[in-house]
């Protein structure tokens, strides 16, 4: 059963790839996008990582998808026609699919316990946080409290990001120029 | 979008369910999935579909662009403040054992006001954003 629905949602995602390609409309795009988030998230659910598909679907189905319309706003709805060719990006895309699949090769099995990832700190967290934390979602506990460092650079980064935004879209300078671009 | 009925009452009912939701994404990240990232995205989200309907003028006077944009850095020094009460506790930065009585406490405070802090960002950065792409040419 598990099987059944991890290849539809797998059947989806490709189908989904595939007419984002094709499109030259970018509003069936962004719309697509975000369904293409949707059911990654879906599938981060059969994966047992809710926490991670909680986070797929708010960011990547919903805030994402509204920030692409905005922008879409700006630019208008039809893709304009490639002018040059496309053997090159093929190419480029071609080479890195191919070098990613044979990394894969080299990752260890799936849910396997023997993993190095469930064997290093992950015991430790599991059986010293009832006693340490007393969290009942172990990931917050992890998140927020083993890997505090982290999440703080997470924060910050985010931080960062939107600073960064603002400084290119928000038109400060312009404002402060004078009257001439202050159309708000 | 302003001039659709259906969508401007549907949004009216759902927006504080929307606001209520985040706030429960966020306090229940310690029994459930979520927490302060997911939350402060939902917040966004809130403020976002409301702006998306009723036009970013009305948004933003319940919600003057400054206080996201304030919103961004206070989170940012909520999570590292955590960090630099605990070491005037006499511990390391960020361990929360000395922020109560015990440690048990202590480590549900720490993570209260970390989390806190996570949502305070993202909250502040998704909507400072949104304001900015969408003030360059108004969400009509």
């Amino acid at each position: 059963m598990t099987d059944l629905v991890d290849v539809a949602l797998l059947a989806l995602l490709a189908l989904t790839g595939i007419s984002l390609l094709v499109l030259r409309n970018l509003f069936a795009v962004v719309i697509l996008s975000g369904i293409y988030s949707l059911l990654s998230a879906g599938l981060f659910v059969t994966m047992d990582a809710p926490d991670v598909a909680f986070t797929e679907s708010a960011v990547g189905v919903g805030v994402a998808t509204v920030l692409m319309l905005g922008a879409l706003t700006l630019v208008g709805h039809e893709e304009k026609k490639p002018t040059r060719t496309r053997i090159l990006p093929l190419a480029v895309v071609v080479v890195t699919g191919a070098v990613l699949i044979y990394g894969t090769l080299d990752l260890p099995p799936f849910g396997d316990p023997g993993n190095p990832i469930h064997q290093h700190v992950v015991p430790r967290y599991l059986e010293q946080m009832p006693e340490e934390i007393e969290v009942d979602n172990v990931v917050s506990a992890v998140l927020a409290s083993y890997r505090g460092y982290d999440t703080m650079g997470e924060t910050t980064v985010i931080f960062t990001a939107g600073l960064g935004v603002l400084l290119l879209l928000s038109g400060i300078r312009r404002r402060s120029r004078g009257k001439e671009g202050a159309a708000e | 979008m302003s001039h659709n009925i259906i969508l401007r009452i549907a949004t009216k009912v759902v927006v504080p369910f929307i606001l209520i939701f985040a706030l429960y994404v966020q306090f229940h990240g310690d029994y459930g999935p979520g927490g302060g990232f997911q939350a402060g995205v939902i917040l966004a989200a809130g403020f976002v579909l409301y702006a998306l309907v009723y036009g970013l003028e009305n948004v933003k006077r319940v919600l003057p662009p400054s206080i996201p944009f304030a919103c961004m850095a206070i989170g940012v020094l909520l999570y590292s403040g955590t960090g630099v009460v605990a070491i005037l506790n006499g511990a390391t930065f960020l361990d929360y054992d000395v922020l109560a009585s015990d440690a048990i406490h202590g480590q549900h405070r720490g993570i209260l006001w970390v989390e806190l802090g996570v949502i305070t960002t993202v909250f502040g950065t998704m909507v400072s954003i949104f304001y900015a792409v969408a003030g360059r040419r108004g969400v009509e």
